[in-house]
């Protein structure tokens, strides 16, 4: 603000910069807190923070609950909740590992099937919510506690089971294969570096791309400088992250599983009718209803969605884990919710994005790994995590609340 | 002349960007009914909240003086201490508690520890004798309707001790009827020496009650007439507060052939499992291309839940009777399907049901259309801005942009956003319910003539609404409803206010 005095005759790029930081704070709130947060940690440990194979492991641990977190953004955007799906990972995790150990069933028929069957079970929970209006409190809890039974009951033979299946098992460990060393950059994963190099080109053309089409239809664009920074910026990102990847044994599937839930939940939710429909019934319910939306139909879809997405989350959990215990998923939907309402989506309804999500699901297990590097004991990390999960609230509300 | 019981002088208040009230004078005699009238944003409001402490002292500039006393309010408990009591267009009661309970919210009788029932009861009763509602104290607030609840927002502002009370729109979501025992409810307390200010856009009811009229525009104070003698022509008032002359409320429309049928119902009638009664008996009406049919009757009377049984029956009502749409029978399970066979239904509460809020304009006005800008699944966002800009730009719908959210827009540009949405869906007949409450008059104006310009285009209109010369000024035909019949059929000719009353009151 205070720039626009030195000079209002041009409009320079710095207070460009700054009318856009100004009028999507709350939108950047979280990638400046995430920053924040890994520099002081960076600082704090003397840079092992930072190092490759400490983001790597972050990055991997996350996952299960990034999926969740996916889905808990749809979930809270539509005015619901589900505190089922911790326990329905669990139990569909001790169900695929049940299935391959004791049934035999390869790994490729394990997975689709524990998917529709997470599906399935997303969408008989939501069966009370949609068509009788039963609160989803009250309906994902007692599914949480049929699911938490269910998976007591299949384990209570077994206890523990031990998942030996290889493929299985790198899901959660194992990263994407490298072509063999030839003499340039050996102690870097190659593949990984080069598909972080497509995605570079990828993200400019797709930019460049965008920026024709709204030309073409005579709109506004940011100016070219603007335009130009922030590719170098989004590139920079890429470019860093992958480059500390590979660093460290590249990029793991399990990674690769999150992204691809990410992008794809982001198309769906900003570029697909689909996603439009879930906003408005998340906005304004009766509007929608009125407007020819189905808002049962998109409460039982969300729910199915979150479902699979559960499903997903079990499947990351025990083959990280390579076995399927009787506590997997305690406290996972706590996790998840708190990563969502961290990356802004609002209680009330309507608002949130996915990224924003995956930011929040980075920023709480990036708190867990500094703490964990620091040696800081469990007690202070809940407490710290807690006071972080009400802050971001809070300044999400407070920065809202003018626009 | 005597010393005003409230003055405030020269008051400024800007908002970022803003100027909402630029140097407003204004005065209310000791007694008097003193209304305030202007076009939605020309700062009535805004003069309240200042007035009630809303804004605090220091937020704005300028003095406010009771009786002489110069105020320095930091909070509506402030002002409440002076005398000053403001009942707002939405209303603040709680449904599920009884009608003591609410009028002593905050204020409980208590003996010691617990809430001396009795003791409140008793008391209620006797306010409710005051404002003359004859209830039952012990009633829920949720079982009474809301020209009832009106009232009993009344009741709770008389309990304290009220020197001024200011009613905002109070009338707005009141039938005739209603209305009508409100307004003498106002006279009344005026001989009780209670200094009222009502806030409306009922012309006919500020120069029916008002001793004084003050006409705000654009922030200003434009003009303060007498009006003790009703000598204030309605002509006069709205030059006022547009600026300009409006020879005409209603605008010409150009004479066009009435076409063929588009939409029949035959002995259509619903059942609401909710309030466990009928809502609508035995209705039979036709609608004909370039046709606009009003839709009049009392609040109650059936006219919102006949337009939400037809345009899909989102409530589930059990439905008999047939519907037929260019003489096919139809069958609607859902408002989706009903926006196929081209109906459109504008409703009645654009805030409750018809918007969605926290969203912007573009995103409101393509979402019941999604397919028409969507290609292989993607939609395209570059055609979206196009098609709202268009919207914007035909339907005159200020805003900064289309990227604004809509809670950000007045009553009127939110209604045109609501056409907007709903024209996009190109139907062949639209339902407007109640399509100009709470607007201005100068975005009435303009929305009766998107309306003229519609129908000469071969659409049908069903207006719904409980502004009778709106009903007479905009119609080919008219349907009177009462307890969910239709009671008569009037012609635009012969319809006159009184005829419409008379069947409108029948039972």
């Amino acid at each position: 603000m205070s720039d626009e005095k030195s000079d209002p005759a041009k409009p320079n790029i710095f207070s460009e910069v700054l009318s856009l930081l100004s009028a999507n704070f709350s939108q950047y709130f979280m990638f400046i807190a995430l920053i924040v947060i890994m520099l002081i940690f960076t600082i704090a440990t003397d840079g092992g923070f930072i190092s490759s194979r400490n983001i790597s492991n972050l990055l991997n641990q996350m996952g299960y609950i990034a999926v969740l977190a996916v889905g808990m953004t749809l979930i809270i955007v539509i005015r619901h909740i589900d505190l089922s799906v911790g326990y329905l990972a669990g139990f569909l995790g001790a169900f695929a590992a049940i299935a391959m150990t004791s049934w035999g069933l390869p790994v490729y028929v394990v997975i689709p099937v524990v998917l529709i069957l997470g599906a399935l079970s997303g969408l008989l929970t939501s069966l009370p919510i949609a068509k009788l209006g039963v609160p989803a409190f009250v309906s994902t809890m007692a599914a949480g506690l049929i699911f938490r039974g269910a998976l007591l009951l299949v384990t209570m033979g077994t206890g523990t089971i031990i998942i030996r299946d290889p493929i299985f098992n790198a899901i959660g460990n194992g990263f994407i294969p490298d072509i063999p060393d030839f003499g340039f950059l050996d102690d870097r994963h190659k593949v990984t570096l080069i598909i972080g190099v497509i995605a570079i080109i990828f993200s400019i053309i797709s930019a460049i791309r965008s920026r024709r089409k709204k030309i073409s239809y005579n709109f506004e664009v940011s100016s070219p400088s603007m335009f130009i920074l922030q590719m170098i910026l989004t590139s920079a990102i890429i470019g860093y992250v992958v480059w500390l990847l590979s660093g460290y044994n590249g990029l793991s599937w399990s990674l690769v599983i999150v992204l691809i839930v990410v992008a794809l939940f982001t198309f769906i939710t900003t570029k697909t009718p689909l996603g439009r429909h879930i906003y408005a019934v998340g906005g304004n319910p009766e509007a929608a209803e009125l407007s020819g939306i189905s808002v049962a139909r998109i409460t039982q879809l969300v729910f199915a969605f979150m479902g699979v997405l559960s499903a997903l989350s079990g499947i990351l959990y025990a083959s990280r884990l390579q076995s399927a215990t009787t506590t997997a998923g305690l406290g996972f939907e706590t996790d998840a919710i708190a990563a969502a309402f961290v990356g802004g989506v609002s209680a009330a309804g309507g608002v949130g994005t996915i990224i924003g999500s995956f930011i929040g699901a980075l920023v709480m297990m990036s708190l867990t790994s500094g703490m964990n590097l620091m040696g800081i004991d469990i007690s202070i990390q809940y407490i710290v995590r807690g006071a972080v999960l009400v802050g971001a609230v809070i300044v999400d509300r407070a920065t809202r609340k003018g626009r | 002349m005597e010393q005003p019981i409230l003055e405030m002088k020269s008051i400024t208040k800007e908002f970022p960007g803003v100027k909402a009230l630029d140097d407003v004078t204004f005065s209310v005699a000791k007694g008097e009914i003193h209304c305030l009238v202007g076009e939605n944003g020309a700062g009535k409001s805004t003069l309240v909240k200042v007035l009630s402490g809303v804004h605090p002292y220091g937020t704005y500039s300028g003095e406010i003086f009771i009786n002489g006393e110069p105020q320095k309010f930091s909070g509506i408990r402030d002002s409440e201490n002076a005398g000053i009591a403001i009942i707002y267009q939405e209303l603040a009661l709680v449904p599920e508690l009884s009608v003591y309970d609410n009028i002593f919210l905050g204020n409980e009788i208590t003996n010691g520890l617990t809430i001396d029932s009795y003791e409140t009861i008793k008391q209620a009763a006797d306010i409710l004798k005051k404002v003359g509602l004859d209830v039952n104290p012990e009633t829920k607030v949720k079982t009474l309707g809301v020209g009832k609840q009106q009232l009993i927002e009344i009741a709770k502002a008389l309990k304290k001790d009220v020197k001024i009370l200011i009613l905002d729109e109070p009338t707005a979501a009141l039938n005739e009827t209603d209305s009508d025992n409100l307004l003498e409810l106002i006279k009344g307390l005026k001989k009780q020496g209670v200094t009222c200010i009502l806030i409306s856009h009922k012309l006919r009811e500020v120069l029916a009650v008002a001793d004084t009229i003050t006409v705000l525009r654009d922030g200003k104070t434009i003009c303060t007439l007498d009006n003790r003698e009703h000598q204030v022509r309605e002509s006069t008032l709205i030059r006022h507060m547009v600026g300009r002359s409006i020879d005409n409320v209603f605008p010409k429309r150009k004479k066009i052939e009435i076409g063929e049928e588009v939409l029949r119902l035959e002995n259509w009638s619903a059942y609401s499992p909710a309030l466990g009664r009928q809502i609508l008996k035995d209705i039979n009406i036709n609608v004909h291309a370039g046709e606009i049919v009003g839709i009049a009757g009392l609040m109650g009377s059936g006219r919102t839940e006949l337009a939400k049984s037809i345009f899909g029956n989102p409530d589930r009502y059990h439905v008999s009777g047939k519907i037929f749409i260019k003489g096919k029978e139809q069958k609607f399970r859902n408002p989706h399907d009903a926006i196929i066979s081209q109906l459109a239904y504008v409703t009645e509460d654009r805030k409750g049901n018809g918007l969605i809020l926290i969203q912007d304009v573009k995103t409101n006005i393509t979402l019941s259309n999604l397919r028409e800008i969507t290609e292989r699944g993607i939609i395209n966002e570059n055609e979206e801005i196009v098609v709202a800009n268009n919207y914007k730009e035909s339907l005159n719908i200020k805003t900064p942009s289309i990227e604004q959210k809509v809670l950000n827009l007045s009553g009127g540009n939110q209604q045109k956003v609501s056409l907007g949405k709903w024209l996009f869906v190109k139907p062949g007949v639209m339902i407007l319910d109640e399509p100009t409450r709470g607007i201005d008059v100068g975005a009435k104006y303009e929305i009766y003539t998107i309306m003229n310009s519609l129908v000469e285009r071969g659409m049908s209109i069903i207006m719904i609404s409980s502004e009778l010369p709106e009903i007479l000024g905009m119609s080919d035909r008219v349907y009177v409803m009462s307890g969910g019949q239709i009671k008569g059929e009037l012609t635009g000719e012969e319809a006159t206010q009184e005829k419409i009353m008379e069947i409108a009151v029948e039972y």
